[in-house]
């Protein structure tokens, strides 16, 4: 097998002096999958862009090669460099709902990297581009071919940007993420379609991923980077089976799937009163009248849950199931069009918000986008005490020490107190978070997707504190999640959601031993790494 | 952060019980702004600002002689040592004259720039945040005000309410709500939908406290530039309204009267309008160049 990508020694520093990548070798033969995992920040990402040359101008190749196709690109012009791309390098970018321009049809952006590989437009690039897009496995291509990029789900999108990588028939792929922002299903379908047309042309293949589980279950060989530097490799066999670093041993730690699954957790005494019930609920929302096309879409129907104190309730379901709806009722920030919302014995679905306020002393919310969640312009403390201060309840030095316990709960140091939002890490900025809903003691918390914009690392912290939480102050959880990984170690009871409808509900041992449907076995089957640990077991 | 720095987080955490106390709004403020004094070209725009500050509130600290004293002997000097600026045609002190025309030129700006940033946030907060018909019917009067010139508009508002300095601030003002307003409105609506407002609110927060405190700070920052801006703005068209003759009336000393009046001895003695129009010039200058820094820190 012949070399294709051979980086020796390479170190790239950006110009404040930060070494982004330390002395790093790495080749990638032709026609194997390699993968490179590491938290953000581990230089992954500039490694990538050194390899397609694409480095930002205030960052600089210090030291090292880095050979593509034998072309010596740390000191190749940009000329050559662009010829490298498309042809030589493909790349799948990392979020599909921004790398395709708006304003231009999914076949003509095709076109124009079909066009820039073979130099000049040519008579059959029409017929490509259908057979591009039937290859990602898109049907009705022609159709599609003509459709505007907000017309497509985020998986179609996905496919079309590796539609877009393989029309100038590269011969190394470069995945950035190129499923963390999609369902896990999707991201299976989409992970397996990617590999099958890679290993049918013999293309290399480089996936960049901070999930273990994703590298392990398609990766000949994986890298571990940490501050820029690679810890291990190995065949996925081994870094699993026998990690040499700590480092990876805390990845495989922290990767859901390889968790151990632990003692059953205590049965729900079924004489305890559930804190908050959704009986019968429905919702519809009226669309835009257009002709021909049904005016309502109904996005729950009939849901029926019970939420015991001190028990976790986990809502699982892909984006556009309407889990997320289940828990804007549950919140009194929408009505539901039919059922009612019990909050212990008081019937609150028609409560106006002034009714609702003291409620929410006792049920509080944390947010799926833990850089959004926290006002810019608060500190910290600001954050955390403001449910504190709008209930009026402590004033002045009392504030103050309520914060330092509120901070010490979620293992922050007290002096983060003083820090801006934008001074934090997504992890410590979703700890803030936690915070702020705990202020108030409240009995239920209710979760959306509290983990999914982390890393698979920081993930794990965040439910260990979670869960820690739970069993010292007894707060029962309602966890809406996407990822029945994150579900499989943290819930009592699981719902599975379709298309707003229920259709599985049971005890989370049951759900993962005895899954009663078709739909949860393929969303268990779709946990990355569940290949390689079944295969192991 | 990674996996190993929490660990050590948290293991140096009951080591370190350092008495924590918050941080004053004064210290941060101070932590944010003093770096930028560093830079050489925002310390001298300050200094501009500042200057015509002082002049505008306490003139006799830099100048000694009196603005309307004539002393027909001295008329139309060149600028020398003893009248920095020279003389005009009546031998008065052009730079006294100057630093005491800042009153009025400052007084007028701060109206017209307190005016439009009152009737734009108010009607900016007030169709973002009502939304529905309301946001219709104040949007189309804004535009109906943004589809007049600026300077046509003030002028049929001067006409209609008398002529003065604080008429023509009035004018002004109104001629630049428009933009306040719908700036203001775009911001909040951006902001309005954000998860942390919707967090406050499940805090218990009331609309109230969520406007003041979550909503107006995090749509101030472009509408604060816009209003350093529009300072500058603002002093030029009081000054072209000044110089036009609806302004301050003669002897009292106003930068677009200053200008005004040298124009009848441009070739013979162009001092006279040339070194108060290049003073206004620095003034409004330095404005934008503060307005251009904070709007750089924002990002």
């Amino acid at each position: 097998m012949s070399v294709l990508v051979d980086v020796r020694q390479l170190s790239v520093s950006y110009r404040h002096g930060h070494t982004a990548v330390n002395r790093l070798s790495l080749n990638i033969a032709q026609g194997e999958t390699v993968a490179i995992v590491g938290e953000s920040g581990s230089g992954k990402s500039t490694l990538a862009n050194a390899i397609l040359g694409l480095l930002p101008d205030s960052a600089q190749i210090t030291a090292g090669q880095l050979w593509v196709d034998s072309h010596d690109l740390t000191h190749a012009s940009e000329r050559q460099k662009r010829a490298l791309r498309g042809r030589t390098i493909g790349l799948v970018p990392q979020d599909p709902t921004v790398s395709l321009n708006p304003t231009l049809r999914v076949g003509q952006q095709i076109a124009e990297a079909l066009i820039l590989a073979r130099g000049k437009r040519y008579p059959g690039v029409d017929a490509d581009i259908v057979e591009l897009l039937q290859q990602v496995g898109i049907d009705t291509p022609v159709l599609r071919a003509r459709q505007h990029p907000h017309e497509l789900s985020g998986g179609m999108r996905q496919r079309v940007l590796i539609a877009i990588a393989l029309a100038g028939n590269p011969r190394l792929i470069i995945a950035d993420e190129p499923t963390s922002a999609l369902d896990v299903t999707v991201q299976r379908k989409i992970l397996d379609h990617l590999q099958r047309l890679v290993s049918e042309r013999g293309i290399s293949l480089l996936i960049i991923t901070h999930d273990l589980g994703v590298a392990a279950d398609r990766a000949d060989r994986i890298l571990v980077m940490q501050h820029g530097e690679v810890v291990e490799q190995g065949t996925p066999g081994r870094i699993l089976g026998a990690p040499q670093h700590d480092y990876t041993r805390a990845l495989i730690a922290a990767a859901p799937a390889f968790a151990k699954r632990r003692e059953p957790l205590p049965r729900i005494d079924s004489t305890q009163a559930p804190i908050l019930s959704l009986k019968n609920v429905g919702k519809t929302f009226a669309l835009p009248k257009v002709k021909g096309e049904e005016s309502t879409f109904v996005a729950l129907e009939d849901l029926n849950l019970q939420v015991y104190p001190g028990q976790t309730l986990a809502i699982v379901g892909e984006s556009g199931s309407g889990k997320s709806t289940a828990l804007r009722i549950a919140l009194g920030l929408e009505k539901p069009t039919q059922g009612q919302v019990w909050f212990e014995q008081q019937d609150v679905t028609h409560l106006n918000w002034r009714d609702f306020r003291p409620l929410r002393q006792r049920l509080q919310l944390v947010q799926q986008n833990p850089f959004a969640a926290l006002d810019p312009r608060f500190t910290v403390f600001d954050s955390i005490v403001e449910p504190l201060v709008s209930f009026g309840r402590l004033k002045g030095a009392a504030l103050e020490q309520a914060a330092r316990e509120l901070i010490n709960r979620v293992h922050l140091p007290v002096s983060y107190l003083d820090r801006l939002p934008r001074e934090l890490s997504g992890g410590q900025c979703q700890r803030v978070a936690i915070a702020r809903a705990l202020a108030l003691k409240p009995d239920l918390l209710l979760l959306d997707e509290p983990v999914s914009a982390l890393d698979v690392s920081v993930q794990a912290r965040i439910l260990e504190l979670l869960e820690e939480l739970q069993r010292e102050m007894g707060i029962a959880y309602v966890l809406v999640s996407h990822d029945l990984s994150v579900v499989a170690n943290f819930a009592h009871e699981v719902l599975v959601l379709r298309n707003g409808r229920v259709i599985e509900h049971g005890s989370v041992e049951r759900i993962f031993s005895h899954p009663g449907c078709e739909y949860t076995r393929e969303l268990i089957a779709a946990i990355p790494g569940r290949h390689v640990t079944t295969q192991a077991a | 952060m990674t996996v190993l720095e929490q660990n050590l987080g948290r293991n140096t955490l009951p080591a370190s019980p350092a008495p924590w106390r918050r941080r004053s709004r004064l210290q941060r403020v101070a932590a944010t702004v003093l770096p930028l004094l560093r830079r050489p070209g925002f310390s001298l725009a300050l200094l501009v600002v500042v200057f015509a500050w002082v002049a505008a509130v306490a003139p006799h600290v830099l100048s000694s002689f009196d603005p309307y004293a004539t002393s027909p002997i001295d008329k139309l000097r060149a600028p020398n040592l003893i009248h920095w600026f020279g003389t005009d045609e009546l031998g008065r002190d052009l730079y006294t004259r100057v630093v005491h025309g800042a009153g009025l030129s400052v007084l007028a700006a701060f109206l017209a720039v307190g005016i439009a940033l009152l009737g734009g946030l108010g009607l900016g907060i007030l169709s973002g945040f009502a939304g529905g018909r309301i946001d219709a019917v104040i949007m189309r009067f804004v535009d109906v005000l943004l589809a007049l010139p600026g300077l046509l508009l003030a002028l049929a508002i001067v006409t209609a309410i008398g002529f003065g300095t604080v008429p023509v601030a009035i004018a002004v003002g109104i001629g630049i709500i428009p933009g306040f307003a719908r700036t203001t409105r775009a911001e909040v609506l951006r902001v309005k939908t954000l998860p942390y407002v919707e967090a406050a609110r499940l805090g218990g927060a009331s609309w109230g406290r969520t406007l003041l405190r979550h909503i107006l700070p995090n749509a101030w920052g472009p509408v604060a530039v816009l209003a350093t801006l529009d300072f500058g703005a603002a002093i030029l068209a009081t000054a072209g309204l000044s110089f036009l003759g609806f302004g301050a009336a003669p002897p009292a000393a106003e930068w677009g009267t200053l200008i005004a009046n040298g124009r009848h001895f441009l070739i013979t003695a162009p001092w006279v309008s040339l070194l108060p129009g290049l003073f206004l010039v620095a003034v409004v200058f330095s404005l934008n160049h503060i307005a251009r820094t904070f709007e750089e820190i924002q990002r």
